[in-house]
């Protein structure tokens, strides 16, 4: 199995390490980085728990080997919240119930934070349509509907 | 006293950490020198192990070891799993072996397990290990599994039969031979799992100096989990520590003790260094418990009004391969069909049959999703016989409040008479029909045909037996620094039990909610525990929490007055500090009072003071509590697709007095979520030789943003006289009439064409294909 060595920023962080050439990019984050944050649910792309943004894009952190992130930024649910405060994306996860067992969560913030970003005023249905490639078992949904449509409140005010 | 923190809508304290990455499930914890576990698994539905071959497995650099049955310690070698759940109906217990030794009876049962120093290697070297099988004939299908001449599932079980169980009461035969209307019907309800967005985990490590064995588990019951290790491996208790810790869902099969929760221990004893195993979603799918086939021919007698009279039939289960769970799931459908309905009498002959498929044990709702579809269904049936409107129909045979506490006339899974106390079932259809504006339906509906679009209603009443024995427990102690642990039994896999415990302890002890600490799913933090499963939580462990909260009050108020030189009945509590209600209003804050709660060494106690601010509650219920609902739904069918859009989606729910209406709004609408995907989803498909055929979630379809309206919720809380909170239980009553009523609504909107459906789920292929069979589409030209 060949190695390789890669550079990339992760959550405004460099990072140099020699990987496998098949360790995936959500392993490599575990494992090698300790953020432990992004979660596999599937290991096989369906249930976007381990999306993470690269160069600002959602992608399934399964499905990307690490090498692929060699010289990209990536943003994973621990660079979210600053200096420990929720951002309003996760506060409002908080305050509309987004989450129980908080196992898709991350994912679920990662989706939204782009989502959120490119659409400033989204309608219930754009947000139902944005989170198809996001599961979750325990919330039924609602609770993570209501929060992107409140967050999305709180970005307009924050202007 | 502060803010009353008990029924408020209180943010969950769980939910910062998990916003944050930070959360600590079993895959996180990071543990020095681990190696990684992969299991080799049965790619046959039954065969015989003829040899296994790990030496090419071994050769693979970075490989550690490979067990197989005969490495494992005594007696778990040799032994089966324990069996959890003991009937006197059943005639054969068949628990699965840690190890398969000489036979496989489902695919993805484990044969062996490696472990190398990571995933990726132990998977690589599963591939390697050399297993000659003889191949077995299977049975798949559990209807054919009891015919005569079937193939064997196990090879020493004569009949694939495990149980044969009859419940009834009252003389059902007179009954339907005097009744003037005798109504059958034929369903079946099919099997889909949990799936829980995190997968099984096991991690153990043993700790040479103290000889402790700790083992961390995505488990919904770890004290259950540890009985069994130590049962497994001969060791004491108290060598055994088990932790469940952010678990990522659970929904029943996180509940039973699974053989990879005995081997990756056992392994990393052996080895001397910490053994982690995270399954992967194919394992999941091939090998985590799944639920609900279950069949069924039925009939009810109702008289000249529609009134019933009588339901009789039969139920037959398949309990896959083995069933660690024993028999509960067909018992509890067939004391949970009589349901909200005044039923004279009724008889159901359970036969439960043994397939070479996953096994079986409860998935939120646990035989009554099952049970509620058939009585439902039966009611929609006399309805359309008689040509009355479904609601009314089931308003005639609805039990009324002053029946209350009615007796059913059968015994309850719990082994105590089946007797609801309390609810008002009338209330909650008619709170749901007001809701839904299920009067005026037929006029949206109408309106909608005129447009060639095909709108139906549909609804369903349920009573789920929840708040299952026989305890939990939970410790409440101040801290010498102020804080206030409590420590239960209880487990969290997203049921916001962490929130809702700190909300009774907060009050009763008079703290702020985040001064209380909590310990919970972790078997060093309490003697005795249950865990989840049944809603049971809030009823058990909430009322060990009242009941540990109002005895560390009184601890803390009796130190507080002695200390302070004032009668107790002049001490307040309240953010964490006692006050003195007199003079210059003196105080202590609950970290000085733990301090003097544990005296100074070598003095002696005054009279009357004890030693710390602890108390640890069992509250057991006396029998199981029974919540009830009303859920109705409408739904638009596209005929040419098959296609169904939940357009709205209504309950009426009792679940007793409500702890955190946000907590409880939640368990609902994720509860109804997957009574969508049981009514339109979720098909666990297996080949006529018990091949599973889905195992990807792009295979078994989940429900998505789009599938799940944003339910309107109408809470009725009628308080359960059998605690002192009132509390009835909330996590699984969303999922159990869910089919029923949804299947109703897809017949109601296909009224034109005539079809009728007598199972769940109806995917969108089965609807076009009942049209198609129906003329459908030559009707519509």
């Amino acid at each position: 199995m060949s190695h390789h060595a890669i550079a990339l920023n992760v959550n405004g962080k460099s990072y140099e390490r020699t990987v496998e050439a098949r360790i995936t990019l959500a392993d490599f984050l575990r494992d090698a980085l300790g953020l432990t944050g992004t979660h596999l649910g599937c290991e096989h792309g369906v249930c976007g728990a381990c999306t993470v943004l690269v160069d600002g894009h959602t992608a399934r952190a399964c499905l990307m080997f690490a090498v692929q992130a060699n010289g990209r930024e990536v943003t994973t649910v621990e660079g979210l919240a600053a200096d420990g405060m929720l951002n309003p994306l996760q506060q409002a996860f908080q305050d509309n119930h987004g989450l129980q067992c908080g196992f898709c969560t991350p994912g679920m913030l990662m989706t939204l934070t782009e989502f959120l970003r490119d659409h400033r005023d989204p309608s219930e249905a754009d947000v139902r349509a944005a989170l198809t490639g996001n599961l979750c078992r325990c919330t039924g949904y609602a609770g993570i509907v209501a929060a992107a449509l409140d967050a999305a409140r709180r970005l307009r005010q924050e202007g | 006293m502060g803010v009353r923190q008990f029924g408020a809508r209180v943010k969950r304290l769980e939910d910062p950490a998990l916003l944050m990455g930070a959360g600590r499930f079993v895959d996180d914890v990071k543990l020095a020198d681990a190696l990684f576990a992969c299991f080799v698994r049965s790619p046959h539905a039954h065969a015989r192990i003829c040899a296994i071959d790990a030496a090419p497995a071994l050769a693979l650099p970075g490989v550690h070891a490979v067990f197989t049955a005969d490495d494992l310690p005594e007696p778990m070698r040799s032994e089966r799993i324990p069996n959890l759940m003991t009937n006197p109906a059943i005639k054969v217990m068949r628990t699965q072996h840690a190890l398969a030794r000489q036979e496989v009876c489902y695919v993805g049962e484990a044969v062996a397990v490696v472990v190398a120093a990571n995933r990726h290697v132990a998977e690589d070297a599963a591939a390697l290990v050399a297993v000659d099988y003889d191949v077995l004939p299977a049975v798949a299908d559990c209807r054919d599994a009891i015919k005569s001449g079937a193939p064997r599932a196990h090879s020493d079980i004569e009949d694939n039969i495990a149980a044969v169980v009859r419940m009834e009461y009252g003389d059902v035969d007179a009954a339907f031979a005097a009744a003037p209307h005798v109504f059958a019907e034929t369903f079946w309800l099919h099997r889909g799992g949990g799936m829980a967005m995190e997968t099984r985990a096991v991690a153990a490590r043993h700790d040479a100096p103290g000889d402790l064995l700790t083992v961390w588990s995505s488990t919904q019951t770890p004290h259950l989990g540890r009985r069994m290790l130590a049962d497994l491996t001969g060791r004491h208790l108290e060598q055994i520590r088990m932790i469940a810790p952010d678990v990522g869902g659970g929904f029943g099969p996180k509940a039973p003790f699974y053989a990879e929760e005995a081997v990756i221990p056992a392994v990393a004893l052996r080895l001397g260094r910490p053994v982690k195993w995270f399954e992967d979603r194919r394992e999941h799918f091939l090998s985590a418990t799944q639920e609900r086939d279950q069949h069924f021919d039925v009939a009810i007698a109702v008289d000249h009004d529609g009134k019933i009279l009588g339901v009789r039939g039969t139920l037959l289960h398949d309990t896959g391969a083995f069933m660690p769970w024993g028999i509960i799931m067909p018992y509890i459908a067939a004391v949970t069909i009589p349901g909200p309905y005044v039923v004279p009498a009724y008889r159901l002959a359970c036969t439960v049959a043994i397939t070479n498929k996953v096994p079986t044990t409860p998935v939120r709702g646990a035989g009554r999703p099952q049970a509620v579809f058939v009585m439902e269904r039966l009611m929609d049936r006399v309805a359309r016989e008689f040509g009355l409107d479904r609601a009314e129909v089931r308003r005639r045979n609805l039990i009324q409040p002053e029946q209350m506490p009615y007796a059913v006339g059968l015994i309850f899974r719990d082994g105590m008479p089946l007797v609801y106390h309390g609810g008002d079932y009338p209330r909650s259809q008619a709170a749901a029909i007001e809701r839904a504006r299920y009067d005026n339906f037929c006029q949206r509906q109408a309106r909608a045909r005129e447009l060639g679009r095909y709108l139906g209603i549909g609804l369903a009443n349920y009573v789920e037996g929840t708040g299952l024995g026989p305890f939990e427990g939970v410790t409440v102690r101040v801290l010498p620094n102020g804080k206030v642990l409590v420590a239960t039994g209880a487990t969290n896999q997203g049921q916001g039990q962490r929130t809702a415990l700190s909300q009774i302890v907060a009050d009763r002890i008079g703290c702020r909610l985040d001064d209380v600490v909590m310990t919970m799913g972790d078997t060093a933090a309490i003697s005795q525990g249950v865990g989840a499963f049944a809603s049971r939580q809030a009823v058990h462990a909430g009322s060990s929490a009242l009941l540990a909260g109002n005895a560390v009050r009184e601890k803390i108020v009796a130190l507080a007055a002695l200390t302070l030189g004032v009668p107790e009945s002049e001490i307040d509590l309240a953010d964490g500090e006692a006050i003195a209600r007199g003079g210059n209003r003196p105080r202590l804050s609950f970290g000085e009072l733990a301090r003097l709660a544990q005296g100074t060494a070598g003095v002696s106690f005054a009279a009357g003071q004890a030693p710390g601010l602890e108390h640890t509650a069992y509250f057991t219920a006396p029998q199981a509590s029974y919540c009830n609902g009303t859920h109705i739904v409408e739904v638009e069918v596209d005929v040419f697709t098959g296609g169904v859009t939940l357009v709205n989606y209504t309950v009426a729910h009792d679940s007793g007095t409500i702890i955190n209406p946000l907590i409880v709004d939640g368990q609902v609408q994720g509860g109804v979520a997957h009574g969508i995907g049981n009514a339109l989803f979720e098909w666990m498909k297996y080949d006529e030789n018990a091949q599973p055929l889905t195992t990807t979630f792009a295979d078994y379809l989940l429900p998505v943003a789009t599938d799940v309206p944003t339910c309107q919720l109408t809470h009725i809380e009628t308080p359960n006289p059998l605690n002192p909170l009132g509390v009835k239980g909330a996590g699984e009553g969303g999922t159990i009439p869910a089919p029923a009523a949804i299947v109703s609504a897809i017949e109601d909107a296909l009224k034109p064409f005539g079809v009728r459906f007598a199972e769940a789920p109806l995917t969108p292929e089965r609807i076009v294909a009942t049209l198609r069979a129906a003329g459908a589409y030559e009707q519509l030209g």
